[in-house]
């Protein structure tokens, strides 16, 4: 990741100040009008992306990471969602005050998103090369042959063999870790700024898995993209990503460069969810589980949400939520870009 | 796919050897002499009755009947009514109009049917949606001789806008009143049909993935969602054109107009055994020839579909 930088910046990349993100998400609440009441899925996230830059967003399910993105991406369905405050900032600009063109023109050309499931998100009645070629169709205004040909670099780009002849097939005569890469060359059609890639391999087996993993880095290197990889697989996140935000019944709990949390993290939730990382070392041994279940988004539990988990929880937890503290390291030097949504990120932290 | 087609044409053959065995001896069960018949009220001149049915071969065994038929079939000779005149003559009168009113009613049931059920799908739950399943069970309920007395007393009796039955059977413009009252209740099944499947497709993930790909909702809805959502309503549309066809004796009946249903009426009336085999043995084929152009549809409508 760290030799991206050094590749062609794309212009757009170029033009931005530096320092300033490509996307800025601060303090986003999404809720969800349901028969039993207001579930509040996202509780003010903030996070950022620079250009060439990977950000994994770590989290179980119902912890909010898919519907930042879908908000991100504005393809939230609303109703029954509903963005009650915050700010989505796309090179400065916040998205959430543009028009529905301005917005759709983003989309797919600035912004693309590659799905979980490959074989449901294209759509099964339309050849792959039509589906490949509508990015350029609709956005560049190329003609249908144009659009084929383009097609068919993309999906050699993405490695399928023998893509001039596979260009007229369709979804169901592909297999998964083929469709996968189709959904990657789709998102990479225009070359956008930023890709969010929702759970890209929960779908896939292991070895495709890592196949399709490394296809998406690589890309991303070259084209100096920003990317949010969404996944609860602490495994994917480890090789690919720069920095991680976990991410708790709709807020982020946790912040770090991507190697420190791994070594050291400070929360007990991310404490919790490496622990529970089968291990060869710990061979024979219990695996650990985080006890309880995730919280119910209609009524989260009062102070910090993951009190009734987690092993440490004072009466300070059961009351007051905990703000997302900036990590010191023993000496009380700030760790950079490391923060903590946990009274006692302290003692987690340092033992 | 051509094997496909080759077999479907191949089991065509006993299909139409089966209709027409079974419509000719129909025929013959049912009660009354049909011969006897064209003398009406007045003496029946047995030497004269017996000397047309020689004629016409009636005095054969039934068997022999029907093989004489089935031969003169194959040659393409629908044999003669009981006035003398060749029924291909009758067929070809009555099926271009028949045809007409039925491709009209077609027609309108599948532009307005598929526009209504679209919009009422996209707009799931609001007013629209509700009217139209409101207003489509209504016209389900309604039987079609009732619809048909309506619409004649609404729009010719009281508005004035058309005559109460059709003076030239063969003016579409005439005809256009028959077929609203042909195609209504097909219209409703079709609106029914695109709303649910609209309603149920626009959830489905690549729905989400072309509004992703940032392409203007014209396109999100004509391509993605409409293409998809089509398969069902094809399967309809296809077996409904045979129906339409066959079911018009009620409106032909209603509205005057001298079509298939028309000149079948009067066939059973008469008990003409070579005129209602004649007739139904080309509204078999119509159905057929509908039936197998659906299902090549149904493959280029979903290619997860494969012939072979």
């Amino acid at each position: 990741m760290t030799t991206a930088t050094e590749n062609k910046p794309t212009a757009a990349a170029e033009r931005l100040a530096p320092g300033t993100p490509l996307l800025d998400v601060r303090d986003l609440h999404v809720e969800f009008k349901t028969r039993d009441g207001v579930a509040k899925a996202v509780n003010g996230v903030n996070y950022s992306v620079a250009a060439g830059e990977t950000l994994a967003v770590l989290g179980e399910s119902g912890s909010g990471k898919s519907v930042t993105a879908q908000t991100i991406m504005g393809i939230l369905d609303m109703p029954p969602g509903r963005i009650t405050s915050g700010e989505i900032l796309f090179r400065g600009q916040d998205m959430l005050k543009m028009s529905n063109e301005e917005r759709r023109k983003i989309r797919g050309r600035k912004i693309a998103m590659i799905f979980q499931d490959a074989l449901s998100s294209l759509n099964p009645v339309l050849s792959v090369g039509y589906q490949l070629g509508e990015m350029f169709r609709v956005h560049q205004g190329a003609s249908r042959k144009e659009a084929k040909a383009k097609a068919i670099e993309l999906m050699d780009r993405v490695r399928i063999p023998a893509a001039a002849q596979r260009v007229g097939d369709y979804p169901h005569q592909f297999s998964g870790g083929m469709r996968q890469r189709i959904m990657i060359a789709m998102a990479l059609a225009l070359e956008p700024d930023l890709i969010i890639a929702d759970e890209p391999t929960t779908a896939l087996d292991v070895t495709v898995q890592a196949q399709v993993m490394d296809l998406l880095a690589e890309l991303q290197a070259e084209y100096h993209m920003g990317l949010i990889l969404i996944t609860h697989d602490l495994g994917v996140v480890a090789d690919v990503a720069d920095k991680i935000a976990v991410m708790y019944a709709g807020r982020i709990v946790e912040t770090a460069p991507v190697h420190e949390l791994y070594a050291n993290p400070a929360h007990p939730y991310t404490k919790g969810l490496l622990r529970s990382i089968p291990r060869l070392d710990q061979k024979g041994q219990d695996l650990y589980a985080i006890k309880g279940l995730p919280p119910n988004l209609l009524k989260v539990p009062a102070g910090c949400a993951f009190n009734p988990r987690c092993d440490a929880a004072t009466d300070l937890c059961r009351t007051e939520i905990p703000a997302l503290h900036q990590v010191l390291d023993k000496d009380g030097a700030e760790l950079a870009g490391r923060k903590s949504a946990c009274h006692l990120w302290k003692e987690t932290l340092h033992g | 796919m051509g094997r496909f087609v080759a077999r479907r044409l191949l089991q065509m053959i006993p299909v139409f050897l089966g209709t027409v065995t079974l419509i000719f001896f129909m025929v013959h069960i049912l009660p009354g002499d049909p011969v006897a018949a064209m003398w009406g009220d007045k003496a029946v001149d047995p030497a004269q009755l017996a000397a047309f049915k020689h004629a016409r071969g009636l005095d054969q065994p039934l068997i022999q009947q029907y093989l004489d038929y089935l031969g003169k079939l194959f040659r393409g000779d629908f044999g003669m009514a009981m006035d003398g005149r060749p029924v291909i003559d009758k067929i070809s009168g009555a099926f271009p109009v028949t045809l007409r009113l039925a491709l009209l009613a077609f027609a309108i049931e599948i532009v307005l049917g598929v526009t209504i059920g679209l919009f009422a799908g996209l707009r799931r739950g609001k007013a629209f949606d509700k009217g139209t399943l409101v207003l489509t069970l209504l016209l389900i309920s309604i039987p079609v001789p009732v619809l048909g007395f309506i619409f004649q007393n609404i729009f010719s009796t009281q508005l004035g806008w058309v005559t109460p039955t059709v003076q030239d059977s063969m003016n579409l413009g005439q005809l256009l009143l028959p077929a609203i009252v042909l195609g209504s209740l097909s219209l409703a099944y079709v609106a029914r049909l695109t709303r649910t499947s609209i309603a149920e497709n626009i959830k489905a993930d690549y729905m989400r993935t072309a509004v992703a790909k940032g392409l203007p909702k014209r396109k999100v809805i004509g391509t993605h969602l409409l293409r998809n959502s089509m398969i069902p309503v094809v399967t309809f549309l296809g077996t409904d054109l045979g129906a339409l066809m066959g079911g018009a004796i009620v409106t032909e009946g209603i509205f005057n107009v001298k079509g298939v249903g028309f000149e079948l009426y009067h066939a059973i009336n008469l008990k003409e055994g070579a005129t209602v085999s004649g007739f139904v043995v080309v509204l078999v084929l119509v159905y057929l020839a509908a039936s197998l152009i659906v299902d090549l549809l149904y493959a280029v409508l979903d290619p997860r579909i494969r012939y072979a």
